[in-house]
């Protein structure tokens, strides 16, 4: 099932880890040297704003943005150019067209564009929108042929369909060979690709399952929760879905279902899913309870790592450090992250306030924060 | 000369450098969106967090002219009025 294309990228020299927390009510930043032992904990930044997603600028790495609203106040985005020290918002936050007759509820997900696009920065937002940034975060406009596309209302569906808090776009990938390509994903509505740099948009789609939907393979529709490109090889896509896990080897345009191969009575759903930056046959996944009504959280109240190092053929389950039994635990679709060095660190935390880190790419964990408020992102750099 | 007061809650005071009122002069008969113009002028950023871009006062924002509740941006600010800028947050 591993293509002849996944091939190994050089390792970086880093000598220190940075983890975002974006929490519920604030922000928060875990920063350890390259042995990953010890870990020191700072903030709250902006406490009691909902922040969705923060990122550090891997082409300037003093910078930070982080998309931010409270239960009141509208939505944003603060920039940070000295590691946290100071912020300052937006002079033009992503928001829609007065002629659009939509507005947006959160900026939800924070891509920085490529080493040879300075100051570029993508946004996706709840209700779906596309939001692009050339300055560094200071002012957003509208993708247009995203956000004002004649398809877009169809491809987002209504109301009913979105998550419990509103659909939204995420996963907004970058070809690194190519900025003129790009994916994003909502959920609802599916993977969407753009060869044009944004002008124009389709569907990508084929092979994956939405079986809440009454057509089989349907063209759009489906929810993607997560969608990464392996960084060893942008030609290959890999999504945990509402439906399962896929991966899908450009030019191709079918997923093939890898989800197969997880234990039956653990299941393919979840949100998360992560990438080896150096080996695009190598990836984790955070399964969760999707069943009955939906639980979401550990199957069986069993918390555990999935790993696959075969592009999703066989996967092999990764517990060690977690508790046995009585763990029910939830992570979000950004709530997982992974560091570059050798031996990769893994990192995720959960809907109960937890940081889990693994220093030896899964094969055992350890908190390193608790108690803090209900984790929706975490970003390592 | 239209002088209109305003008082500032302590979730926008970030803008507003800790003030908690804030005195505009506003020209000849106002509206709401003309205060908050002024004020977003003065204080840049602080209108989009309590009024969207369809120009809608946000869900759990609330706002008072003269006690008053005003429920959307054309309502009238008379001279001397007092605009009460509230954030009405609840639940965990």
């Amino acid at each position: 099932m591993a293509t002849a294309r996944s091939r190994r990228s050089p390792k970086p020299t880093a000598s220190r880890v940075t983890l975002l927390i974006a929490t519920r009510k604030g922000l928060w930043v875990l920063a350890s040297d390259a042995t990953r032992r010890e870990w020191k904990l700072a903030g709250p930044h902006f406490l009691g704003h909902i922040v969705h997603h923060a990122m550090i600028d891997p082409r300037e790495p003093r910078t930070m943005l982080a998309a931010a609203r409270t239960g009141h106040l509208g939505p944003t985005v603060f920039r940070s150019t000295d590691r946290g020290r100071t912020w300052k918002e937006a002079a033009r936050p992503p928001a829609f067209t007065p002629e659009s007759g939509r507005s947006v509820d959160h900026t939800f997900w924070l891509t920085p564009g490529l080493a040879s696009q300075p100051g570029v920065w993508y946004a996706g937002s709840s209700p779906q929108g596309l939001f692009r940034s050339d300055d560094g975060g200071v002012t957003w406009s509208g993708v247009d042929g995203f956000n004002d596309h004649p398809q877009r209302k169809a491809w987002c569906g209504g109301d009913q369909d979105q998550t419990p808090d509103g659909g939204k776009l995420h996963s907004v990938l970058i070809d690194p060979r190519n900025p003129r390509r790009m994916y994003v994903s909502m959920s609802s509505g599916g993977t969407f690709e753009s060869t044009d740099g944004g002008a124009d948009w389709h569907p990508l789609n084929k092979g994956v399952k939405a079986d809440f939907l009454p057509t089989p393979d349907p063209e759009f529709g489906h929810d993607p929760h997560c969608v990464r490109m392996s960084p060893a090889n942008p030609d290959r896509l890999y999504q945990q879905n509402h439906c399962g896990i896929f991966r899908l080897d450009r030019p191709a345009t079918r997923w093939i279902d890898i989800g197969g191969g997880m234990p039956k009575a653990v299941g393919s759903i979840g949100f998360p899913v992560v990438l080896h930056p150096r080996d695009a046959d190598t990836l984790w996944v955070f399964p969760m309870d999707g069943s009955s009504v939906w639980p979401r959280t550990s199957p069986g109240g069993k918390p555990a790592v999935f790993r696959s190092t075969n592009g999703g053929r066989t996967w092999q389950r990764q517990a060690k450090g977690f508790p046995a039994a009585q763990g029910w635990w939830t992570v979000k679709r950004q709530a997982m992250s992974i560091d570059r060095f050798d031996g990769v660190g893994l990192y995720f935390g959960t809907t109960s306030g937890e940081v889990w880190a693994s220093r030896d790419e899964g094969a055992s964990w350890r908190p390193i924060a608790r108690h803090l408020p209900e984790i929706y992102a975490v970003e390592a750099e | 000369m239209n002088a209109v007061h305003v008082r500032i809650p302590g979730l926008l005071r970030s803008y507003t450098e800790g003030a908690e009122r804030v005195d505009l002069a506003l020209s000849g008969p106002a509206l709401l969106g003309d205060g908050l113009a002024e004020l977003d002028a003065r204080f840049p950023g602080l209108r989009f967090r309590v009024v969207d871009e369809q120009g809608k006062i946000r869900p759990h924002i609330k706002m008072f002219v003269n006690a008053v509740q005003a429920r959307d941006l054309a309502t009238p600010l008379p001279p001397g009025a007092e605009l009460m800028i509230v954030g009405a947050l609840s639940g965990g």
